[in-house]
This record gives structure tokens, C-alpha cells and sequence, in this order.
């Protein structure tokens, strides 16, 4: 069988409507996960409108070095993920995986970077509950928003991980071929994560710092 | 490959091999990824939840024959009219059309080998059976007591009962729903035979678009509200915590962000059956077909906008009353459009009574009922008054089972012959037709009189001066368990010993009827190409076949 004939699936009659096909998809999948987030982000800003000093005091006890670094680490990932779909669209396969790896890294920092963070938000003793170190009740509305929010968000991230660790495996043993459809719906869900964290690196650092 | 054109293209190979024959292991259907194997997967295991869902309110509908029960405690009481709300609403409604007949039909009908991503739809399946296993969990373990709602404060803090198994079934079945959604957004876009203009889909197909549109921006926002649930329950963060500032009436705003539109997610599909339905039997084309389709997505638009009239009494500012009040009036305007062009499709039509047009007509029937009380509801004085009263409860109960399930059960025997090549029993169908429809009145009637006398919902004792009415909504409840039991039996004797239906024994003229019955693997041999509307029932020009065999 050729590259193509290979890439092209059931029910597709050819590779140009299936990469449309996929790319349509992904894309109505995000607007579901843009409604997922927003209900999250409406309730934030609910609660930040009826608690704004309270969020701003809470917001200052964030670690902004770690949140910083991420934002790069993230950012660069998207520029390596942009280089890996063009190439695959050319069709150089090993473009492609170098470029798939070095995103694959970039994700793990990111996640490793937000372990450190994550301990040093627990020594800090900023998990709401008892013996929540802040004295402002609202202060733990803020709180439980940021590990259920940067918690959610990491879960996408390492879903995208996983695919793109899977995916960089079935180049690499050529299952698939690199111009097929795959590309084109992973790039998209990584850039979704990315922009997530745009939003989050703004409401979550940024807010006590103004 | 040659192209055939239709319409009324000769049906060739009759004989040959039908889905049904790829493959008669067991690991062959879970393994399917044919559309139409998907389609009857899930019908095996909604079947299975409406009787469970059903068994759960029998034992209600029984306990309530005494205003002081007789039977149940109040605890297990609590828990059955929830696990009745959860399985019916997720784990039966609101997949019942379109993962069984969308799934089937969809690719048939605008002339597709199948959906867009055929992994991805045996996957919702899977993830459909996964969240069906937290919920028999819940049931077996002992239940949940919150009512389908779920609300905070009760359920985060309060309730002894299962929620976050339960919350986590309902989250999982609804990522079965969002990825739905998304193929059949994509089948629809991108799959359609040559000629298959978007107005010259047919109905059905237009309401399965609609509705994914709606479940792919609905759904999520139910997971994020029951994931917040969970977060609270289990981990004790204050989401939803008035002492730390949180505020429980925000779950409401969330939770029914979602669960208003499941509503139409419930009713979308059922409209699109009976579009086809009373086309099919009255021999006439879809009158206004245009506004048909724009009424469709009218509804699912307004739709997203009038989830506070669930809260009328819930502390709600007067003009976010005033408004959501509004907007719920206005989707009575493309309701009531639907409504009248399906008369208009009968007015002087050749109309036929087989068992398909008489579901559809008792949906007709039901569904106007429910929508009218559905004003009563959403003007905010009466909605006052009632709420929480068996007056919304009748009232839901009318949309959702005497709307959707008629026409679920329309759809079925509409298309049993397509799906199985069979004939079912016409008298037995006809007769469990007009029983469901007087055993639904007789329930639910006496709830519309009980609710708006004040009678509250989800109580388990009550008042005797109630009594009456109860026991006349129970009695109605046993007519409705036989109707709905029967057609278990004769469309399971069909399969058996059902005469061959011929490739389109209701010489309908979609294109799901230009293949064979049951349809190949591949759906059609040749790929069709579609030169005119989906309702040629003029130019068909053909008459009712007479006498279909007992």
C-alpha cells in the first residue's frame, strides 16, 4: 500500500477531507471544553466579584516564579508543536518526531515545575480546610478555585502528553504515516491547553499583584 | 465506482448479506465499529435502564397509594425516585434517539458508509457502559438520595447516600454524549452523498444535527457542575460553602445551564421522528419544510437562554425573572410552528392508523399539552404557586415520556422493518399504541389536577384529601407498565417468526428505504446520488399498502 492509501480511513474518500474531518472535529470537541472550562471561570468570577479584596489578598500567597516559567515552558511547547504539524504536512518524518519530543519535554517540565509549586503551595499551608493559613473566610473560595482549576488543567496537559507520547511511537515504528490526519487534531488540543493557560497565568498570578 | 440515481432506484441484491451477517460472535458486536451495530448496542442497553428506571417508580407510584405508605421507608423512598430520575433522564432520554435511531440513521439518510469517526463511536458506547456500571454500583450499594438535582447544600454535605459514585456515572455518560455529538456534527458536515444538499436533508437528520450542537455545548457544563459537587464532597473544598462566602444557588445556575437544554436534547430527536412519520402516513411532504428546520434551531438556541425559570423562586433578582420568563414564552413560538406544520402535512392527506402514526399522533397530542402547561410555567406568578408542586411534575413528565418516548416509540416500529427486515405484530402494536397514550393520560392527568390543588412533589406521605387522585395516577402507572412491556414481547416474537418486510414495506421515500432491508455492511452498494427533497410522497404516487399481516 502507498503513504496515503495507508493514512486514508474508513468512511474517508480521500486524505484532504479527512484532515478537514479531524480538524472539524477536534474543533467542535474544544468548543465543548471551552464551555467545560467557562463554567469554571464564570464561577470564579462570581466569587471574585463578591469577594474582590479577599481574592486579591489571597492571590498575593502565589507563586509567581514558578507560574512564570511555566508560561514559557508552555508557550515554547506550542511554538515546537506549530514546527512539528508543518513539518508533517511536508512530510518530513523525522522533523516531525524531533519536534514532537522536544514538545514532550517542554510538557513535562511544565507539570514537573508545577509539582514544586504545588509542594511548596502545601508547606505554605494554602489547601482550604483546617488549618488553612489565611484568616479571611472567602480567602479559601480563591484557594479551592486554584487547585481545582491548575488541577483540571493539568490533567489536560498530561492527556496531551500521553497522546503525543503514544503518537510519536506509531511514527517512530511507522504505524502511521506522519501527513496523516493524527497531526492535525493533536496540534489543536495542545494549543487549546496552552491557550487555558494563558487565561489561568492572568486570573490566578497576575490578580494580587496590581 | 458508478453512481445510482435516485429516487425510486430498483433496490438490487436483496438477498445478499446484511450487517447482521458480519459476524454472529459476541466479540464481533463489541468490537463493531459499524454504525449500525453501535446503534442496536446501545438500544440493548437503554432497554435494560428504562426497566430498571421503571421498576424504581412502580415500587413510588405503589408506596403513594397510601397517604401514609405502606411499605417503604422514607429514606428508601428518597432513593428511588432518585435513581428513577438519574437512570431516566441520563441513562435512558437523553441517549434513547439519538445514539439508537441517530446512530443507525444518520449515515442511511444522508447517504454515508458511516459515522465520521467510527472508533470514537463504539468508545461512547463504552463510555456509556462505564458510567451505567457506577450507576448499578449506586444501586446495589444502597443509593442516593438527593433527587436527579443534585443540590448543594444537601448533597455535598448532608446526604449519606452514594453522590459521588453517582455524580461520577452521570459525568462519564455525559462524555458519551459529547462524543455524539461531535461525529454526528462532523457525519453531517462532511459525509453527505452527492446531491444531499443541506435542504434536502430530511428532518431527522436536521434534528440529530441540532441536537449534537446542543449536546457538545450543553453536556460539559453539567460535568463541570458535578465535578464541583464531587471536589466539595470529597476533598472538602468550600465550592459551594456559604460559610467561607461560596454560594449554593450558583450550582443551580450551572446545573440547569446544562439541564434546560437537556430538555430539548430529549424533545429535538422526538420532533424529527414524528416529521418523518406523519410525512410517511399521510402520503405528503413536510409542509414548510424551511421553517421546520428553523424552528429546530430556534429552539436550540433560545434554549440556552431560559435556564432561570427554573429558579423563579430560588432568590432571583424581578427582572432576571422578567427576562428568563420572556424568553421561555418566546420558544413556544417555534414550538407551536412545528406543531401547526405538522397539521398542515395531514390536512388532506391520505392518513393511515399503523401502529408508527399512532405513537406519532399521541406524541402530537401530549406534546401540546405538556407545552402549554410549559406557559402556565414559565409565567412567574403561576410558576410561584406551583413550584415543586406535582403540577411541574406532570408537566415535565408529559414533554419528556408522552412526548419523546411516543415518538421513541414511533421511531422504533417505523423503522423495526429497516433495522431487523421483519414485521411485527400490527394489531398488537396498534393496540400497545393506544394503550400507552390512555395509560400516560390516566397518571399523569390526576398530577396536573393534585399539583395545582398543592400538592407538593417528591413528599412520601401526604394529605388524604389527595388520596383520590394518587390512586387513580398509580392505576395509571400499571396501564402504562403494560404498555410498555408488550412491545418486548411482539417485536421479540418479530425477530423470531416476523414476516419478511421487504426492502420498504411503508413505501417511504428517504434514503434510509433506497437500500435493502436490513442494509448491508457498507449501507449501499453504490454510492447514491440525491436529486430531490427527502418527501416525494406526491410524486411517489403510490397507495398505502393494504392489509399489513397480523
Amino acid at each position: 500500500m502507498s503513504e496515503v492509501s495507508r493514512a486514508v480511513q474508513e468512511p474517508w474518500p480521500d486524505l484532504a477531507t479527512q484532515r478537514e474531518g479531524v480538524g472539524l472535529g477536534i474543533w467542535a470537541f474544544l468548543a465543548s471544553e471551552v464551555l467545560f472550562f467557562g463554567a469554571l471561570l464564570t464561577t470564579y468570577a462570581v466569587y471574585r466579584g463578591f469577594n474582590p479584596a479577599a481574592f486579591r489578598a489571597a492571590a498575593s500567597h502565589t507563586e509567581i516564579f514558578y507560574g512564570t516559567i511555566n508560561t514559557v515552558l508552555l508557550l515554547t511547547s506550542s511554538v515546537t508543536m506549530t514546527i512539528a504539524l508543518r513539518a508533517s504536512e511536508a512530510r518530513l518524518r523525522a522533523t516531525t518526531i524531533n519536534a514532537l519530543v522536544l514538545t514532550l519535554a517542554l510538557g513535562l517540565g511544565f507539570l514537573a515545575c508545577k509539582g514544586l509549586e504545588y509542594h511548596d503551595d502545601v508547606v505554605q499551608g494554602l489547601v482550604p480546610g483546617a488549618g488553612f493559613a489565611l484568616h479571611d473566610p472567602p480567602t479559601q473560595l480563591f484557594w479551592m478555585l486554584y487547585w481545582i482549576i491548575t488541577g483540571i488543567h493539568a490533567i489536560h496537559l498530561s492527556a496531551g502528553i500521553l497522546v503525543v507520547a503514544v503518537v510519536v511511537v506509531l511514527f517512530r515504528r511507522d504505524v502511521i504515516p506522519v501527513q496523516d490526519s493524527t497531526m492535525e487534531g493533536v496540534a489543536t488540543y495542545w494549543h487549546f491547553v496552552d491557550a487555558v493557560w494563558i487565561l489561568l497565568y492572568a486570573l490566578i498570578y497576575l490578580v494580587g499583584r496590581a | 465506482m458508478t453512481e445510482i440515481t435516485l429516487p425510486f432506484a430498483p433496490v438490487e441484491d436483496t438477498g445478499a448479506a446484511s450487517y447482521l451477517d458480519a459476524g454472529h460472535t459476541i466479540a464481533s458486536w463489541l468490537t463493531t465499529t459499524d454504525h449500525k451495530r453501535i446503534a442496536i448496542l446501545y438500544a440493548l442497553s437503554i432497554t435494560i435502564f428504562f426497566f430498571i428506571g421503571g421498576a424504581a417508580i412502580a415500587l413510588v407510584r405503589l408506596e403513594l397509594i397510601e397517604p401514609n405508605g405502606w411499605f417503604l421507608t422514607s429514606d428508601a423512598y428518597n432513593r428511588l425516585f432518585t435513581l428513577h430520575g438519574i437512570i431516566m433522564v441520563w441513562f435512558f432520554l437523553v441517549p434513547s434517539i439519538p445514539a439508537t435511531m441517530g446512530n443507525f440513521l444518520l449515515p442511511l439518510m444522508i447517504g454515508a458508509r458511516d459515522v465520521a469517526f467510527p472508533r470514537l463511536n463504539l468508545l461512547s458506547w463504552y463510555l456509556y457502559v462505564i458510567g451505567a456500571a457506577f450507576t448499578i454500583y449506586v444501586l446495589v450499594a444502597g443509593g442516593v438520595d438527593t433527587g436527579w438535582t443534585f443540590y448543594p447544600p444537601f448533597s455535598t454535605n448532608y446526604s449519606n447516600g452514594y453522590v459521588v459514585a453517582a455524580a461520577t456515572g452521570v459525568f462519564v455518560v455525559g462524555f458519551s454524549s459529547i462524543a455524539t455529538g461531535v461525529n454526528f456534527i462532523v457525519t453531517t458536515h462532511m459525509l453527505r452523498a452527492p446531491g444531499m444538499t443541506w435542504f434536502r436533508l430530511p428532518l431527522f437528520a436536521w434534528s440529530m444535527y441540532v441536537v449534537s450542537l446542543v449536546m457538545v455545548l450543553a453536556t460539559p457544563v453539567l460535568a463541570m457542575s458535578l465535578l464541583l459537587i464531587v471536589a466539595e464532597r470529597l476533598f472538602g473544598l468550600p465550592v459551594f460553602d456559604a460559610a467561607h462566602g461560596g454560594d449554593p444557588i450558583l450550582f443551580q445556575h450551572i446545573f440547569w445551564f446544562y439541564s434546560h437544554p437537556a430538555v430539548y436534547i430529549m424533545i429535538l430527536p422526538a420532533m424529527g421522528v414524528v416529521s418523518e412519520v406523519f410525512a410517511c402516513f399521510s402520503r405528503r411532504q413536510v409542509f414548510g419544510y424551511a421553517f421546520m428546520v428553523y424552528a429546530l434551531l430556534a429552539i436550540a438556541v433560545i434554549g440556552f437562554m431560559v435556564w432561570g425559570h427554573h429558579m423563579f423562586v430560588a432568590g432571583q433578582s424581578p427582572l432576571a425573572n422578567l427576562v428568563f420568563s420572556f424568553l421561555s414564552f418566546i420558544v413556544a413560538v417555534p414550538s407551536a410552528i412545528k406543531v401547526f406544520n405538522w397539521l398542515a402535512t395531514m390536512y388532506r392527506g391520505r392518513i393511515s392508523f399503523e401502529a408508527p402514526m399512532l405513537y406519532a399522533l399521541g406524541f402530537l397530542g401530549l406534546f401540546t399539552i405538556g407545552g402549554l402547561t410549559g406557559l402556565f410555567l414559565a409565567s412567574v406568578p403561576i410558576d410561584v404557586a406551583t413550584t415543586d408542586s406535582y403540577f411541574v411534575v406532570a408537566h415535565f413528565h408529559t414533554i419528556m415520556v408522552g412526548g419523546s418516548v411516543s415518538a421513541f416509540m414511533a421511531g422504533i416500529h417505523f423503522w423495526w422493518p429497516k433495522v431487523t427486515g421483519r414485521l411485527y405484530s400490527e394489531f398488537w402494536a396498534q393496540f400497545a399504541a393506544i394503550t400507552m397514550f390512555l395509560g400516560f393520560n390516566v397518571t399523569f392527568l390526576p398530577q396536573f389536577v393534585m399539583g395545582w390543588e398543592g400538592m407538593p412533589r417528591r413528599y412520601h406521605v401526604y394529605p388524604d384529601v389527595f388520596q383520590v387522585w394518587h390512586v387513580i395516577s398509580s392505576g395509571g402507572a400499571a396501564i402504562l407498565a403494560v404498555a410498555y412491556t408488550l412491545p418486548l414481547v411482539y417485536l421479540g416474537l418479530s425477530l423470531v417468526r416476523g414476516a419478511r418486510a421487504g426492502d420498504n414495506p411503508w413505501h417511504a421515500t428517504g434514503l434510509e428505504w433506497q437500500t435493502s432491508s436490513p442494509p448491508p455492511k457498507e449501507n449501499f452498494r453504490r454510492v447514491p446520488r440525491v436529486e430531490a427533497g427527502p418527501y416525494r410522497y406526491d410524486a411517489a404516487g403510490r397507495p398505502r399498502p393494504q392489509g399489513t399481516p397480523l
